[in-house]
């Protein structure tokens, strides 16, 4: 835990150095060339690459949901899991029994995260660091359960789970399933992720900022603490949920075991490895969540485990902010490049 | 155009000479992705870690046993190249590994994915893409449903039809019984219990005095058996996995409570419970069985186990052989070589699927004395027929015949 602590010290202070813009965002041109790549590599690939390059999104997404909860308001959470299942079911139910619209499941699912989560952050606020994170992991600890629990399993299929119909390409487009979800997937990622940005470059942005430094330094200069804490815990909620009800669209199925605490500690991982507070590094540490385990895998099957811890402990100890540092250790290698 | 129509009339003739010949020549060979003329692929899905990782050992079974085949030639020639992923027992890495393995690796089928969770989440996949999900490794009723889902095939004797010969049984000996169940509250426990209760029938309301059931997350057990003892029952359904099976089967000794106790099949291992539990506590207890026991000697000089025992030490040496996986990846890889030495030449996936529905009788060397496999067009339920078994002295001496259920998805 301390390391991680120590992580987030060290790029609180970062970010209060750098110009708010920067911090968060990438720059124009690096940003452009990202989108162009996202939008092209679609089209030379498999369906199965498509397929993991969406869950790549998703993940992305619930990622970035975290980031703007520990990077933005310095709350840690290792319940995401909880809000992600919530999304999930929401869609799934909403699907496969209310006969509603893929597209529509979707704000569904965040508005009922949003709640979900904003109720939440009222006991959360008598908590912070370590114990707000284990008040949390008992939330994603106790979701698997609760979905299995009779009383509601006329809906979510108790143990056995729901499976969910895949969404056709609308308006007759010629492309396949996966690649019409995955431009869908996009779409929504990037909507997310610019008013993510713009969230944390707003007044109540810099409050959820201020609190995080500063708590009491915040509530002296007029912040309503409780209200930013527990917006940012609702904000955060939602996105996820969003992401949990793609991840159902794109899985086709839904199962209490999909969304055991292990996904959480993964989407924690997935933002130390992209660096906390830095939103566009929710892609790289979805990336590490996504495909290293397969890589483990390819070097050892019994090992796989061992393999995949070697391969984290390397990250912490050579890149402790993440994909951050790596970003900002090519930015200066390209201006360095441009000079000579 | 005269010229063209004559042009077009040796070009179709042409095509249908050549047609002609084709089929004429390559009659016997067909393959479908993941076959050719050397090779076999094969996928499989296990859970080599995350919470079920000790079942991952069928998997390292399996893959030793298509070594020992390629190493003996292979099958019709062709070796078989086994490609097995971990899920982790998670259902949304499933959707991600089988899709790796249809359209990345194309393998021929999917064999022995583990779990009715990770099955259900790749079963409308693997449909709508026709390719085989061959012999999952799971107990689930659903999976024999040829009509629906044609592409799926379980291959142990399912949870519904085993408490059903339970029920026969009761039906038939103990007409007056009062039963008490114990089940675990998860879908393999009610799945178990679905079963008792059709096999009951109309008198599983009069017949079935208490039921409770309960979680796995809890630690003991130990509450409920005092409560099904309160409740007066002469008759014990005990529906748990292993652990909590030895609990009960010590607490029930503990408390004095004599009901005839049905053991579930999924802890009937002398290994992980009976010996916990104690001997002392545990005779007379029934339960059914399909394959050999491992730790029970009487199959030492069994020609069948024999040659399994041979694998074990030979080629799979890591393997323990008490422990129940090895056996069943020995005789579900058996099974699975079988229906490929029958697709002789013609490897398609439709035809991997008719095979597999056709099997007449078939016998791996696992099973038990008089338990055959049989499927068809409408039966995609290999096993189901299953042994009672009273456990005497140290081990379990099998009683009665070979009974069968008659359970459909």
């Amino acid at each position: 835990m301390s390391t991680i602590q120590e992580t987030v010290a060290k790029t609180d202070a970062a970010a209060v150095d750098a110009p708010p813009k920067k911090s968060m965002a990438l720059g124009r041109t690096t940003s452009l060339v990202m989108l162009v790549a996202l939008l092209i590599v679609p089209l030379f690939v498999k369906n199965f690459v498509i397929f993991q390059l969406t869950m790549l999104l998703i993940y992305g997404i619930a990622v970035l949901a975290l980031n703007i909860l520990t990077g933005g308001s310095g709350q840690f959470s290792l319940g995401q899991s909880a809000f992600y299942a919530i999304g999930a079911y929401a869609a799934a139910i909403l699907i496969e029994i209310g006969n509603v619209n893929y597209v529509l499941t979707l704000p569904i699912a965040g508005i009922i995260c949003f709640a979900v989560g904003f109720l939440f952050g009222f006991p959360a606020l008598r908590l912070s660091g370590v114990y707000l994170a284990l008040a949390t992991f008992a939330l994603a600890v106790a979701m698997p359960q609760l979905l299995k629990l009779g009383v509601f399993e006329p809906w979510t299929g108790g143990v056995q789970g729901l499976v969910v119909t895949k969404p056709d390409a609308p308006f007759g487009l010629p492309i396949s399933q996966d690649m019409w979800l995955y431009y869908f997937t996009l779409v929504v990622a990037l909507v997310i992720y610019i008013a993510s940005v713009n969230l944390l470059r707003s007044r109540s942005g810099r409050a959820m900022m201020a609190i995080r430094d500063n708590e009491i330094a915040a509530s002296a200069m007029g912040v309503d603490i409780s209200m930013y804490k527990t917006l940012a815990f609702g904000v955060s909620a939602g996105i996820t949920g969003v992401a949990g009800a793609l991840g159902a669209i794109a899985v086709q199925f839904v199962a209490p075991d999909s969304y055991t605490f292990q996904l959480a500690i993964a989407l924690f991982l997935g933002m130390v490895v992209g660096g906390v507070g830095w939103l566009p590094g929710s892609l790289a540490g979805a990336a590490f969540i996504v495909f290293v385990p397969n890589i483990a895998e390819g070097i050892s099957k019994g090992l796989s485990g061992a393999f995949f811890g070697v391969l984290l402990f390397l990250v912490i100890y050579l890149v402790p902010h993440g994909a951050r540092q790596g970003a900002i250790y090519a930015e200066t290698l390209l201006h360095k490049l441009r000079r000579s | 155009m005269p010229v063209f129509q004559r042009q077009a009339a040796a070009l179709s003739a042409a095509l249908m000479i050549f047609a002609a010949t084709s089929t004429a020549a390559f009659a016997q060979k067909k393959y479908d992705p993941g076959a050719t003329d050397t090779e076999i692929k094969i996928g499989n899905i296990m859970p080599y870690s995350g919470p079920a990782s000790a079942y991952g050992v069928i998997g390292k079974t399996e893959a030793a046993y298509f070594k020992m085949i390629n190493d003996k030639g292979g099958i019709n020639g062709r070796k078989i190249n086994f490609i097995s992923y971990d899920d982790a027992y998670s259902p949304p890495k499933t959707v991600e590994q089988a899709r790796k393995l249809v359209e990345s690796d194309e393998v021929l089928l999917i064999f022995n994915s583990l779990g009715t969770p990770p099955n259900s989440a790749i079963h409308k996949y693997m449909n709508s893409k026709k390719v085989p999900q061959l012999f999952v490794a799971t107990g689930a009723t659903k999976w024999n449903d040829p009509k629906d889902f044609p592409w799926t095939m379980g291959w142990q004797p399912n949870y519904q039809s085993e408490t059903q010969i339970y029920a026969k049984y009761i039906l038939k000996h103990m007409p007056k019984a009062k039963i008490a169940v114990l089940y675990q509250n998860d879908d393999y426990g009610k799945d178990y219990l679905k079963g008792l209760l059709d096999g009951l029938g109309a008198k599983a309301k009069s017949m079935i005095v208490v039921q409770e059931s309960y979680e796995t997350s809890e630690p003991t057990i130990d509450n409920h058996i005092v409560k099904l003892k309160a409740s007066g029952a002469d008759v014990f359904v005990n529906i748990t996995t292993p652990k909590f099976a030895a609990q009960a089967i010590k607490k029930i000794a503990e408390i004095g409570w004599k009901p005839t106790h049905f053991l579930n099949n999924v802890s009937a291992s002398v290994g992980s419970v009976i010996k916990p539990a104690g001997y002392e506590n545990s005779q007379d207890i029934i339960s059914a069985a399909y394959l050999k026991d491992a730790s029970d000697p009487q199959w030492n000089k069994d020609p069948g186990m024999e040659a399994f025992y041979a694998f074990m030490k030979k080629d799979f040496p890591d393997g323990n052989v008490l422990d129940g996986g090895t056996v069943v990846g020995y005789g579900v890889a058996q099974t699975l070589v079988e229906v490929l030495r029958k697709c002789g030449d013609n490897l398609t996936r439709a035809n991997v699927m008719k095979q597999a529905a056709s099997l007449k009788d078939f016998r791996t060397g696992v099973l038990l004395p008089g338990i055959q496999i049989n499927t068809s067009a409408t039966d995609f339920a290999p096993l189901s027929q299953l042994q009672l078994m009273k456990f005497k002295g140290q081990k379990w001496e099998l009683f009665g015949d070979v009974i069968s259920a008659d359970t459909n998805g």
